[in-house]
Parts: C-alpha cells; structure tokens; sequence
C-alpha cells in the first residue's frame, strides 16, 4: 500500500499570547492518502485552520512530525520550506486574496514566476488553469471587476497552475452564496476526480463537506475518530 | 509579468500619494542641488586659480597697499620669472546696487593680463589698450548684460578713488574655460596713479598687490618665504602666498554662510528621507495581508524586501532625477539674470552624482525598517489581517 501523503504524527501546536499558553492542537495524528479529498469540520476554535495551516507548511508545530509528499517540512528553514510550498502546495483562501493591481491572468501567473517556465510556457499554463475554472474569457479582468465567485475560481486556478502535489482549502465556500458556493464545491469535485488532485478542505458547512470522500472532526484542539 | 510589474502597479495603486511623495523628493533634490551649486559656485575662483602665480599683499590685510618701488626687488628673487600688480579700483557705475556691480582693477596694462591666459583677449585690442591711459578691457558677460559696444565710454563715479573717471572700451575678454569669470573690467593702474598724482600725491605710487609669476609651482613655499624676507623690516611687510590660498581667503569671510547653506542641504535630504519612508511603512502596513499571501505562494523574504525596496527605490530615483533635472533651467536663469554676483553658476558632475548617490540612499533607508518587518511577518499573523 502507498505511503499516505499527508502524514500528521503527534503534532502539538500551542499559541503563546504575551505570558499566556494557548493550546490549539493535542497530539494530532492524521494520514492522508494520495488522491484522497478530505474535509475538516468544527465549530470556531477547535484548530482546524491551524492544522491546515501546518498541512500546508506556513506555520510551525510546537512537536510532532510533519511529513508531506515525503518531506518532514517541520524540520526545513525559512526558505526552503517557502520553496516547498511553491512545488508543492496550492492554497486556496476563504476571501480568495488576489492581488487588485493585477488581471486574473496574472494573479495567476503569479506562482509560476518562482519557476523556470518561459514566459510562453508560462501563458500555456494560466490559460489552461483559467479554462478548468472556466474563466478563459476573463484573464484580462481584474480581480474588482469579477464577482466573489469568480474571484474564487480564479483563486483556485491559481493553486492549481503549478500542479502542485495537495490543495487545501480554508473555507473556500464560506464568503459565497449558495450557487456561486456549489459551482466551487463542483469544480473542487472536479480537480479531485477528474485532475487526481489531494484534497484538504476545512469548512464549517455540512453540504461542503458532504462532498469530501472523507470527513474529519476536530474539537477543542483534538482530533475525534471517525 | 514580473515582479518589477508587480512593483509598478503597487506604485501606481494611490497615485495621489505616489505622485505627491515624487514631487517632495523631486523639490528636495533639487534644493539640494541648487544649495550645492551656490556653495560650489563660491569656490570658482579657487578652482581657477594658477600654481604658477603667487600674491605678494600687505601683511596686515589686503586694502593696505605697498609701494611700487617692491616690484624690481620681487623681480630679483630666484625662481621669480614675471612680477605685475593691480590696485581694486571699485568705484560706482549707475547706482550702488548689487545689480550693477562687478569687479574693477587698476592693472599695469603692460604684463597683467599677458600673466593670465584665461582671459582671452585679440592681440590689436591688447595692444590698444596698452597705447591709451583711459581705456578699458571688460569681459563679454558684462558687455552682453550692459549692451556695451567697443569704443562706448563708461562713466565710473570713484570711491577709493574720488573723482569723475571715464574709460573707453578697447577691448573684450572671454574665459579660456568655463571656470574663469568674464566680468571683470580692467583699467590702466598708470592712468589712476597719474591722477593721484594731481589730486592726492601722498597715495601715488601705490599697488594694492603684486602678482608674481615663478617658473616652478613645487617652488612657492621657498619663493613665498623669500619674498617676505626682504620686506621683513620695512614699514609695509608683505605676506605672500599662492593665488589659491589668497582666492581661499576671500572665500573664508563667507564660510559660515556656506557651512549653513551646506548643513541645510543634507538637512533637507534627511527631511524627504522621513516623508519617503512614512509613505513607504503606510504602503507596507496595508500590504501586508497580501505579502502574506506572496508568501504562502512561495516568495521568500528576500522577494518580500525587493517588492517593498523596489518600489521605494522607484519613487526615489524618479524624484532624484526630476530635481537634477529642475536644477539645470533654474541655474542657468540664476547664470543669465545674476551674472555679477554668480559669474559661473553651473550644476557640477560632483553634484549630480551626490544628488543621484543621496536619492539611492534615501530610497534604501526608506524602505529598510518597512522591508524588513514584512519579511519577517509570519504568514498566519499576515492572513489575519483586515483590510
């Protein structure tokens, strides 16, 4: 059996506010296999953006191991694991966090400048990730001319023009409504079936994660069993 | 795209602010420049002085004279190859005003502006005017500023020297270079010592100083010591000293204002260094929820601090630029309108160069504490800003 690509063993992460500790996440244990689309649910509080965070390599733990596509990212500096995140990681945010000053086009354009891409490779590949969100149409709009569901798909063309190994997402519906929200939830379906890409998606909202193959719940900093 | 392009629109986002920062940074460049170029201009006369010309002046100060008869004794000393002299004639042309002022010296006509190549003069008009006593020599700005042609009579009211004095143009000189002031009028020092004669014999035979030609410039000290020597009992001692050091001393009496002018130049590039960096730390701070998303893409810190010292350094190479080239019309106005008080005002290679050097800083420093507190910020805390 493959290696799960995503592999939690025992991570703890505590906030520390001035003197104050917060505990946020207890020992968590999770795997992850390839092609797997995976929702984490629970209420405000319970650590599961911040465990997306760790997934996705742009926060630290306090202990434990985090092993990703077969690296241990708990253990990379500074600038290895910001090169890591651009190979392997397409982050997709609840209030989508496109650049203003730039068109679709090149907010999408934008993480494959950290490759070796040609300038013409580089335009083959956004306007392929613009068409699979079925925004070929729109590249040269800005992100205030777009609507949020527009936005957000031109959000996801984004962390996928590098095809990188996982996608997660941190409540990539919750700013949107009901038909611009399942457009995306269909589109996630889509690059998880169709593009085999791994999924991790925090949500609070049960119809999102009904559309997961695997729903996990956390609570007060635990992770509970299926 | 690139990330230059990503730095210009950045640029581009508050075009009001960007606009106005530039414009701040362009003035103070330019002030900057200008205050260098008056400093710069004051030393002129300095700069064109020879090393192979010496003053012999009276040593207690420059307006007490020395008698002529020191001229065949500064002749004999070694290493002295020419000796002529000039008297500051001044006296009032028009009016008293600043505005019609220049600088008047009674010369012995027959060797004084040979020792001075600078000044350019046609041979037939030399020659004139060593033939006639009242006749002059002005240089071309004054004749441009006053419309003046040869032969034209130019009344003086005398002050140092009392009288009604009139000189007739026989010629016109130009600077060699651009560093030799072509202002200047002179007049036979024969013509005036004559009139003493007449008018007032106890001042006649008279000079105000001596200009001494040597054949070696690494000479002067020793001929300088020599030269002092042999007035050293007289009741006019004399204090010789290179044309640099004697130009120098008149620079000297300005020195505070230059000093205050220089302080104030640097000042005001410390002020635009403030203005640059308070619109560079807004511009950072509302940033930095998008820093943090560069950052979650996979740019480093060190791509965070050319996004925010790019565009500070942008805005101030612009201003930079703009400013030296505001300075450029504006002394060459100063030039035209103020030829008397600025005979040569003109913004130097140094001083572009300082301008450029100082805008490159003010950009680096600008952006420093703003570059480095983005690069540092955690992704987390960066997403969970507002706005």
């Amino acid at each position: 059996m493959a290696e799960p690509i995503v592999q939690v063993h025992n991570v703890t992460k505590v906030y520390k506010r001035d003197s104050m500790e917060i505990p946020v996440l207890q020992n968590i244990t999770l795997d992850v296999p390839e092609g797997e689309f995976l929702a984490l649910m629970g209420p405000s509080g319970s650590g599961k953006t911040t465990l997306l965070n760790l997934i996705a390599g742009i926060d630290r733990p306090n202990s434990g191991s985090l092993t990703i596509a077969g690296t241990d990212i708990a253990t990379l500096g500074e600038s290895a694991l910001a090169k890591w995140r651009s190979h392997h990681v397409g982050f997709v945010f609840q209030f989508y966090n496109l650049l203003p000053v730039l068109t679709a086009f090149e907010n999408v354009e934008l993480p494959l400048l950290l490759t070796n891409l040609s300038k013409k490779e580089r335009k083959e590949h956004v306007e392929m990730a613009l068409n699979v969100v079925g925004l070929g149409e729109r590249m040269k709009h800005y992100p205030k001319q777009l609507s949020g569901g527009q936005e957000q798909r031109v959000a996801i063309a984004r962390a996928i023009v590098t095809d990188p190994t996982i996608v997660v997402a941190d409540e990539p519906t919750g700013d949107l409504d009901k038909k611009s929200a399942d457009e995306i939830l269909t589109l996630m379906e889509r690059l998880n079936t169709e593009f085999k890409k791994t999924i991790v998606m925090v949500t609070h909202d049960p119809h999102a994660a009904s559309k997961a193959h695997t729903v996990r719940h956390l609570e007060k900093g635990d992770l509970l069993e299926n | 795209m690139n990330v230059l392009k990503l730095v210009t629109r950045n640029l581009l986002r508050h075009k009001l602010r960007s606009f106005l920062t530039i414009l701040g940074l362009a003035f103070a460049v330019f002030a900057f420049g200008f205050l260098r170029t008056i400093v710069t201009a004051w030393y002129y006369g300095v700069e064109a002085s020879s090393t192979s010309r010496l003053i012999t002046r009276h040593a207690v100060s420059f307006v007490y004279p020395l008698p002529l008869s020191y001229r065949d004794q500064i002749e004999k000393v070694p290493g002295v190859t020419r000796v002529s002299y000039a008297y500051w004639f001044q006296g009032v042309y028009k009016d008293n005003t600043f505005d019609n002022f220049f600088p008047r010296y009674a010369v012995d006509a027959d060797n004084f502006l040979e020792m001075y190549p600078e000044f350019v003069i046609p041979k037939d008009q030399l020659e004139t005017f060593k033939k006639e006593r009242n006749s002059c020599i002005v240089g071309r700005k004054i004749m441009e500023k006053y419309g003046w042609k040869i032969g034209d009579i130019i009344p003086i009211e005398g002050d140092i020297f009392p009288g009604h004095w009139q000189f007739v143009i026989r010629g016109v000189y130009q600077g060699k270079d651009r560093v030799t002031d072509e202002t200047q009028m002179f007049l036979q020092w024969a013509y005036v010592d004559e009139t003493l004669k007449q008018n007032a014999p106890y001042r006649a035979g008279q000079v105000g100083w001596y200009a001494v030609q040597i054949d070696n410039p690494n000479d002067a000290p020793a001929v300088s010591e020599a030269i002092d020597a042999l007035f050293v009992n007289s009741s006019a001692k004399t204090k010789t000293e290179t044309e640099k050091a004697f130009q120098q001393s008149f620079v000297s009496l300005s020195g505070a204002i230059l000093t205050s002018l220089e302080v104030i130049s640097y000042v005001i590039i410390g002020i635009i260094l403030l203005v640059l960096a308070n619109t560079i730390i807004m511009s950072a701070r509302e940033r930095v929820r998008e820093y943090a998303v560069l950052k979650t893409l996979g740019f480093n810190a060190g791509h965070i601090v050319g996004l925010v010292a790019g565009e500070s350094l942008i805005i101030a190479m612009i201003g930079g630029v703009l400013g030296i080239l505001f300075t450029f019309p504006t002394a060459a106005g100063v030039e035209a309108n103020f030829p008397t008080m600025f005979p040569i005002f003109k913004v130097e290679a140094s001083t572009i160069g300082l301008a450029l050097a100082f805008s490159f800083l003010v950009g680096i420093l600008a952006s420093l504490f703003p570059a480095l507190r983005s690069a540092r910020l955690k992704i987390v805390d960066g997403l969970r800003q507002v706005g």
